[in-house]
């Protein structure tokens, strides 16, 4: 925490920690707390007065049906993001942790997605999934399938998530094969020994011995498709067909710049504070614990 | 590996390959996209291989008329922009999280864990949380459409005072005894010892935030209207809603290409400094 | 003139004292060692002479100068750690000359200092590489460098020597040795090593538990324990302890065997023999059952118990011995070399 040898005391540490201070208490603690003064207050429709409220509007929230099923599609979707993302992503780090040379160079052709903004991510989604031009549309044709995420809720749905966890693959693989270079050779060709082949060892000696890894993952996946996808939403659907595919925090932007409801988006936001707060928490135990192996 | 099989080892490379394809070929499009004219990129079924106008979209994009139908700004002022806003944050959040990290693990002083917890807290409001509230404050401080309103609300960052905390606890303790046998103070030995024992450290949070910072999309969108201060990123979004009136998708994906690169490079040429980068900071 | 003068020295880390009224007084050139086991205070009582602790009471003065309040940059002292904490970014140059760019001195001083210092110490064809391209034992020329360019009025050492391996121990305190007779200067010197202490000290200051059990020559230290600790803490092997009651016709041993006569003491005592004092004699009074032979070469090591007790004894036999296990050998011993000590205060008591 301080070191055991530190300067003699004086006013130059207050001068050190002051702009980082000052910037958190502008624009983060006293933001928040005023997202957390709103959630209490209704606005009348015309914007002239306020009323203290109370609990009220987080119980309208509670009691409005479009709040509570964007609360479900979002568990929804950010779970699939991770399974989709982890998933493939453990599959190409367990092979490319099996390439003795070569395994960099597979590393280097499969992290750039990393780079690319969401809303970017999004744009090259929506360009290959265009109803009436898009690459992927042409070749499902032939399957029968009709594809417009356009009017289709579900395919809507689906693009947002391919997106979404096409966009993460790239550091989830990074974890991964971390991690699973992280193992003592000797463990493997123990098993190798014992008479386990390839599949088996990635199944009951790999696959048990990441799984702290995988938990992190969950988490950071969970807080990425919960926050950080709402430049992905806004290129590819903008929330629709009709609400299809509005998460927690594309409402929040969309009830309080378009719809201009200030009292319930000050109450998603502090709902939605309480979740992160949450996750962090989590994270954190689980990085204290590692800190004991 | 531990045996060498041929099969498996042909089987591997295969399910690499084409884990490669899947990743990469949305990029791929888009770059086939930008080597086509507009004509051909309305018929369908759309090429998979480039063609060669790539030049021709280059310039027109970056500094011809861009897509017809936007009033925007040139291409090559979003990338200023970008640019701009990038390293204002990253270098921003570099700076004063050094300084507050030195301030926290050097300094016995009141108050310390209350400014640690205060920073702490930063960590759990991602700025999608308090999105309002957060643009109000700006907007009374007079700061919509400047960089100034662009970068510093994003500056603030527990994660990169935790790095630089981490790091300099690290650094042993005999580091300091003996800058001070030696008659050094404080910021000379921040500045001669501090920050050039953590250079690697801080060259890989560099890589990081300037993906950070040149990806945001949702505060730009915000906080600028004048189309003088769009990001490249942001335009991309603007470019999707006038395609559905005029589809220029070799335009578009010219610009999402010039979009993509810069950090696309940054990753790829600093790969060893961006793989530090990652698992330090969210470890 | 550098002399050191230590007066009441306390250290508390809040309730808990670490070290309790430490007495003492260096005089000008001498090397000093101050040795002990670990966590008996040595390091702590080093760190507040060079100003990275801060003094709870009493007070230190270097030359006459009370130094209690003065930051270590201004105590004309240089230091040498345990892990040299050499600067890993700068050459051995620059790590020489930090301290005295600091200072402001000219670069032409600084140059003719480290340049001396790289003399004396053989260091040259190394002033332009970096700390982590050098093997441990030129490290450590490094630190000490470091603390040559600064012409201190005291060193101070802390376990320099401790990370290296034992042949290279050996020369290098040799060589410090010999610096330190060469430039004469006040050097305290913390190890716990008791073979390094008594090869490299003027004088040792013993600590045990925050206080100091003795301070004297290596020799006094030897053959005048002032305490059961000092005398178990110097010479190797240690020396041998066993109760014993001074009665007035001479000891009497536990196991029922009287040595000489004629001591001023009677009661309870704790009798001290160094397995070297103890000699071959097959008329001698102590016999020990003989349970495992060391054969060093030069001489040999008799473990075993007294004769007909459990209290274990080590014998050290110059030459080559041969012993059975479980066969008794007896030893003789001159009276001047047995150590008396009071059982309750540990301390020696004067025949």
């Amino acid at each position: 925490m301080l070191k055991r040898v530190h300067f003699p005391s004086s006013p130059l540490p207050y001068l050190l920690v002051a702009p980082q201070l000052a910037i958190t208490l502008v624009f983060f603690i006293w933001p928040a707390s005023q997202a957390m003064y709103q959630s209490f207050l209704i606005e009348d429709a015309f914007g002239l007065g306020s009323e203290f409220v109370w609990f009220e509007n987080f119980e309208a929230l509670w009691a409005d049906q479009h709040y509570l099923d964007a609360f479900l599609r979002t568990a929804v979707f950010s779970l699939l993001v991770a399974a989709l993302s982890m998933g493939v992503a453990l599959l190409l780090a367990g092979f490319a942790q099996r390439v003795v040379r070569g395994a960099m160079f597979y590393r280097t052709l499969l992290i750039w997605p990393y780079a690319v903004a969401p809303v970017l991510a999004g744009a090259l989604w929506v360009f290959m999934f265009n109803p009436t031009l898009g690459i992927f549309p042409y070749f499902l044709d032939f399957f029968g399938i009709d594809w417009n995420h356009y009017l289709n809720g579900n395919q809507a749905m689906a693009l947002v998530i391919l997106a979404a966890a096409w966009k993460q693959v790239a550091y989830n693989f990074l974890f991964y094969l971390a991690a699973m270079q992280s193992i003592p050779n000797s463990v493997i060709e123990a098993a190798a020994i014992d008479g386990a082949g390839p599949g088996r060892r990635f199944f009951s000696i790999i696959l048990p011995l990441i799984s702290p890894t995988t938990f992190f993952l969950l988490v950071i996946n969970m807080v990425y498709a919960f926050f950080e996808t709402f430049g992905i939403i806004h290129a590819v659907t903008q929330g629709g067909p009709g609400s299809s595919t509005t998460i927690l925090v594309y409402k929040v932007f969309n009830d309080g710049f378009v719809g201009l409801d200030l009292g319930g988006s000050a109450a998603q936001s502090v709902v939605l504070m309480v979740l992160v707060i949450a996750m962090t928490i989590v994270q954190f135990r689980y990085v204290e614990r590692k800190v004991e192996y | 590996m531990v045996e060498n099989r041929p099969l498996t080892a042909i089987l591997t490379h295969f399910m690499l390959v084409l884990g490669v394809i899947a990743i990469a070929l949305p990029i791929w499009i888009t770059f086939v996209a930008a080597t086509h004219d507009a004509a051909r990129m309305t018929q369908v079924p759309l090429p998979l291989w480039p063609g060669t106008h790539l030049w021709d979209n280059l310039k027109q994009t970056l500094f011809g008329s861009g897509l017809s139908g936007t009033e925007g700004a040139p291409v090559w002022l979003m990338l200023f922009n970008s640019l701009a806003m990038a390293m204002m944050i990253s270098l921003g959040k570099i700076a004063i999280s050094l300084l507050s990290a030195f301030a926290i693990v050097y300094f016995r002083f009141p108050f310390r864990m209350t400014c640690f917890w205060m920073i702490f807290i930063t960590l759990m409001l991602p700025v999608e949380v308090r999105i309002l509230p957060t643009f109000e404050v700006v907007a009374n401080l007079g700061m919509l459409n400047s960089y100034w309103g662009l970068s510093i609300p994003l500056i603030a960052s527990a994660t990169a005072t935790f790095m630089f905390r981490q790091v300099f606890l690290t650094v042993p303790d005999e580091m300091l005894e003996s800058a001070r046998i030696d008659g050094a103070g404080p910021m000379r030995f921040f500045f001669d010892i501090l920050l050039p024992l953590s250079r690697t450290n801080i060259a890989a949070l560099f890589v990081i935030l300037f993906i950070f910072g040149w990806n945001q999309y949702l505060w730009p969108l915000l906080i600028t209207t004048d189309t003088s201060m769009t990001t490249i990123v942001m335009s991309i979004k603007q470019m999707l809603e006038a395609a559905e009136q005029s589809p220029q998708w070799n335009i578009i994906m010219t610009t999402a290409l010039l979009a993509m690169i810069p950090p696309i490079f940054v990753v790829i040429s600093m790969q060893k400094l961006f793989v530090q980068g990652l698992t330090e900071t969210d470890k | 003139m550098a002399e050191i003068k230590l007066t009441d020295l306390t250290k508390s880390y809040g309730p808990t004292e670490v070290l309790h009224h430490v007495e003492g007084e260096i005089n000008d050139g001498e090397f000093i060692v101050i040795v002990g086991p670990s966590g008996c205070g040595k390091s702590t009582l080093l760190r507040m002479v060079a100003g990275l602790e801060t003094v709870t009471s009493g007070e230190i003065a270097i030359a006459g100068r009370r130094v209690n309040e003065l930051e270590p940059s201004a105590r004309d002292i240089a230091m040498v750690f345990q892990n040299y904490a050499l600067y890993p970014h700068m050459s051995v140059r620059e790590n020489m000359a930090y301290g005295l760019k600091i200072r402001k001195l000219s670069k032409a001083e600084i140059n003719k200092r480290v340049e001396e210092a790289a003399d004396i110490l053989e260091i040259h064809q190394y002033l332009d590489r970096k700390p982590r391209q050098l093997s441990g034992g030129q490290r450590q020329r490094v630190a000490m460098g470091r603390a040559i360019v600064r012409d201190p009025q005291v060193f101070l050492f802390d376990e320099p020597l401790s990370n290296l391996d034992a042949k290279l121990r050996v020369q290098m305190r040799l060589e410090i040795r010999k610096l330190q007779q060469r430039l004469g200067v006040t050097s305290i010197y913390v190890t716990h090593d008791q073979v390094e202490a008594m090869t490299l000290g003027d004088r040792l200051m013993v600590l045990n538990g925050g206080y100091v059990e003795q301070f004297g020559t290596p020799i006094e230290l030897y053959d005048r324990p002032a305490s059961v600790f000092v005398a178990g803490f110097i010479g190797s092997p240690a020396m041998n302890f066993l109760p014993a009651t001074a009665e007035e016709d001479g000891l009497l041993l536990p196991s029922g065997i009287k040595l000489v006569a004629g001591l001023a003491q009677r009661g309870q005592v704790l009798l001290g023999m160094r397995p070297e004092h103890l000699i071959p004699d097959a008329a001698g009074p102590i016999a020990i059952e003989v349970e495992m032979v060391e054969q060093l070469g030069a001489n040999t090591l008799l473990h075993g118990t007294l004769s007909g007790t459990d209290h274990a004894m080590v014998a050290s036999v110059s030459g080559h011995v041969s012993a059975e296990m479980g066969t008794v050998h007896r030893f003789a011993v001159t009276p001047e070399l047995l150590h008396l000590f009071d059982p309750e205060t540990q301390k020696r008591l004067e025949a």
